[in-house]
């Protein structure tokens, strides 16, 4: 099984209440800056945001030289413990979603919790499962 | 980090004469008494801008502030509030916004900015977290409102917040409006201009470091209740579609839609302008501030002369205002006038007000061709009101004049045009037809920025008990603007609340778990009775024959009938205005004129203003 935090066709509104969300259950911080998604408007044209997720690809877990990235229920999880904040993953990321954040050395890794599923307005977050061969 | 729960701590002050600024500790009583936002504009400008400073010159303070609630996870926490001794009235002056300033300033550890001083050369100011910098911005200096954030979100990067004028307020238009997000607006009261007089172009502001919250697992908790609360509310999925414009029907249903410069209060083709005809016709995207479930910002595209215009709005004030207001009945129309407004950074509200004034003047003749170059202008005509929105921005001919507000304009113009000049205070009256309604009527005469609507949307409360009844009006309006300011205090938007249906007392329950403090829903309406009285002292202060006479409403309501529509032939008898303002001022603890009692004033912990000590 493979489980990852994706989009639907709906459009974000903005609101940034995923990574408000986001950071205070994980960092136990009323600080969006230490979310594990990311929100890019573009204005004034054409007008709407990209929601940047992590797609579970594992090319991090691949680089990290001290294997600080595991899968875990069908998600790459990030050992803050084990890590060394060397940054590798962040140059490897194909997506650009290992976050980081000048408060913390290790970067910020969506775990594909879903918790702030929920909590999107306009319904554009949703946890995809799959079954794997 | 700051140990003041809820807040980021600091306050942080930039002295633009000198180039220098300053970071003090946010002073804890004044957070306990003020609570934030309002109140600590209200407070700071009481205590530092001098009596009877320019509000044009260095002396004059601009003071932005978030609320303990800003940027926190509940809903709509993305509110911050902006004041300045107003340049359009002379008094106190203040505007709200949404968008992502608040929440910003306060994870770069601020809760207020102040600025003072007058830059030598126009320039803007980079807070970069702990990084103050002000920066040569003459290069920017002419720029529209969105050519300006964008570009100095290509330069310091798109996570940063821009606060920006446009070339009204650079021009000193007395109702210059401060534009952010591309989109969102601090309208009113001339505060753009105040910026423009500092030859302050812009504030980029980018925090990282968050604030501190009493107890995070019950902010996440509570504020998890709250939202679900808001999304099992009919409100939710009703209201959010249409946003603010979606009443514009009532509003014509009870007669009371500014139309034609106020001569009446029904427009016929208000369906062509309305939330429906904005979501059917021209919307993009349902656009929201930070932590805002039920977004109210309708951005939308529409074509001019072959090419793409964007535009957040209209909202229901620009369709009132530049709508019925100046008579343009196409969405389209109004939204081309929302986008030449927003770009050249001149609030709406008063633009569509001042341009409808000139129309009228027009067709009366008392603006001749001769004062228009030989262009004929009338009402319904996109061209006229851009015409008038271009001259007033660039202070060209007739603009000039027009640049200094309906009250003024009238003063010089002379001809009657004071009988149509509709303002309170010097406060070009936004958009609701008051006249046969007292209690919203009473909320224009009394609101304390002059004629706006937003501290006491009583209008709902005169259709419902009663549009003749005079009795009761002043104690609704009274609790309205405690109840309605007291969210610009805490630093989140109205909307939940007005809106949806929303319990606000919530608030006070999300409250300790950010602050830390347990405080009761009233005692957080004393915090705000407290600023209502303070900003009636900043008048008292300032302005020398302040009291009765400046609540009095525009002559149109009390001399002339509404022409047409559901209300045609009402209007607002003197004797009633008499009897609005004696229930107001003695249920305030007013005197006869309109001043708070030294009784009052001491009740209220305000004994300070009684010697003009800040």
């Amino acid at each position: 099984m493979s489980r990852k935090l994706t989009t639907t066709a709906q459009a974000c509104s903005g609101c940034r209440l995923c990574q408000l969300v986001c950071a205070l259950g994980h960092f136990d911080e009323n600080n969006v800056k230490k979310a594990a998604l990311g929100i890019r408007g573009s204005f004034p044209a054409p007008g709407r945001y990209q929601v940047r997720v992590c797609v579970q690809c594992g090319t991090c877990a691949e680089v990290c030289p001290v294997e600080a990235i595991t899968r875990r229920d069908g998600v790459w999880v990030l050992d803050r413990e084990l890590c060394t904040a060397c940054g590798a993953c962040i140059s490897a990321c194909p997506w650009g979603v290992m976050f980081t954040h000048p408060g913390t050395p290790q970067p910020i890794k969506c775990d594909a919790c879903g918790d702030c599923v929920p909590y999107c307005p306009r319904e554009v977050l949703r946890i995809a499962e799959e079954a794997e061969e | 980090m700051s140990d003041l729960m809820g807040y980021g701590g600091r306050v942080l002050r930039v002295d633009l004469s000198r180039g220098s600024h300053s970071v003090e500790p946010l002073d804890r009583e004044m957070a306990s008494q003020y609570l934030g936002g309002r109140g600590f504009v209200a407070r700071i400008l009481y205590a530092e801008v001098p009596k009877g400073a320019d509000p044009l010159g260095p002396e004059n303070r601009l003071v932005m502030a978030a609320g303990p609630l800003s940027g926190s996870f509940l809903p709509c926490s993305g509110k911050l509030h902006l004041g300045a001794r107003s340049p359009a009235t002379g008094g106190y002056g203040d505007a709200n916004i949404g968008g992502h300033l608040a929440m910003e300033l306060k994870h770069a550890g601020y809760d207020v900015l102040i600025l003072e001083g007058t830059a030598a050369e126009p320039c803007y100011l980079v807070v970069d977290d702990d990084l103050v910098a002000i920066r040569d911005a003459r290069d920017l200096w002419g720029e529209g409102s969105f050519g300006t954030e964008t570009r100095l979100k290509d330069l310091l990067g798109e996570d940063f917040q821009i606060a920006t004028i446009g070339p009204a307020g650079e021009k000193l238009v007395k109702f210059a409006c401060i534009t952010h997000d591309f989109g969102r607006q601090a309208g009113r009261a001339g505060i753009a201009t105040v910026m423009g007089a500092k030859r302050l172009k812009a504030v980029a502001i980018r925090g990282t470091r968050g604030f501190p919250v009493a107890d995070p697992s019950a902010v996440l908790a509570t504020g998890k209740t709250m939202f679900q609360t808001i999304f099992g509310l009919p409100g939710f999925r009703e209201w959010t579609p249409y946003g603010t414009a979606g009443i514009t029907d009532w509003v014509n249903q009870v007669g009371a839609f500014p139309t034609r410069n106020f001569q009446t209060g029904f427009f016929e083709d208000h369906a062509a302008i309305g939330g429906k005809a904005i979501r059917d016709r021209i919307l993009v995207l349902d656009k929201g501030c930070f932590a805002c479930p039920i977004p109210c910002g309708k951005y939308c595209r529409i074509e001019v002369d072959g090419e793409e215009v964007f535009v957040e709005g209209p909202e229901y004030e620009t369709v009132a205002m530049v709508g019925g207001n100046c008579g343009l009945g196409q969405i389209e129309a109004v939204a081309h006038v929302n986008a030449v407004m927003d770009d050249l950074g001149m609030d709406t509200i008063s633009g569509g007000n001042v341009v409808a004034f000139a129309l009228e003047c027009a067709e009366r003749g008392i603006i001749k061709p001769s004062d228009t170059g030989g262009r004929r202008l009338c009402f319904g005509d996109l061209d006229s009101v851009l015409w008038l929105t271009r001259c007033i921005a660039a202070r060209e001919g007739i603009g000039d004049l027009l640049a200094e507000g309906v009250k003024a304009a009238a003063a010089r113009l002379g001809g009657g045009s004071d009988r149509f000049a509709v303002h309170v205070k010097g406060l070009e009256v936004s958009g609701y037809e008051p006249r046969h309604a007292p209690a919203m009527a009473l909320a224009y005469m009394t609101c304390d920025v002059g004629g706006h609507h937003n501290r006491a949307w009583a209008i709902t409360y005169d259709v419902a008990v009663g549009r003749d009844r005079v009795e009761g009006k002043a104690a609704r309006v009274i609790e309205l603007q405690h109840l309605r300011p007291l969210f610009d205090m805490l630093g989140v938007c109205r909307f939940p609340w007005v809106e949806v249906e929303f319990p606000p007392e919530t608030y006070a329950d999300i409250f300790p778990a950010v602050t830390g403090v347990k405080r009761s829903w009233a005692d957080l309406l004393r915090c705000s009775e407290r600023v209502w009285n303070l900003t009636r002292m900043f008048w008292v202060r300032h302005v020398p024959d302040f009291g009765r006479v400046w609540d009095l409403p525009p002559a149109r309501w009390t001399e002339e009938a509404i022409a047409s529509g559901p209300t045609q032939g009402k209007l607002l008898p003197p004797a009633t205005v008499a009897l609005l303002l004696d229930d107001y001022y003695r249920l305030r603890g007013w005197d006869r004129h309109g001043i708070p009692t030294p009784t009052k004033l001491k009740e209220l912990g305000l004994d300070y203003t009684l010697t003009g000590a800040g």
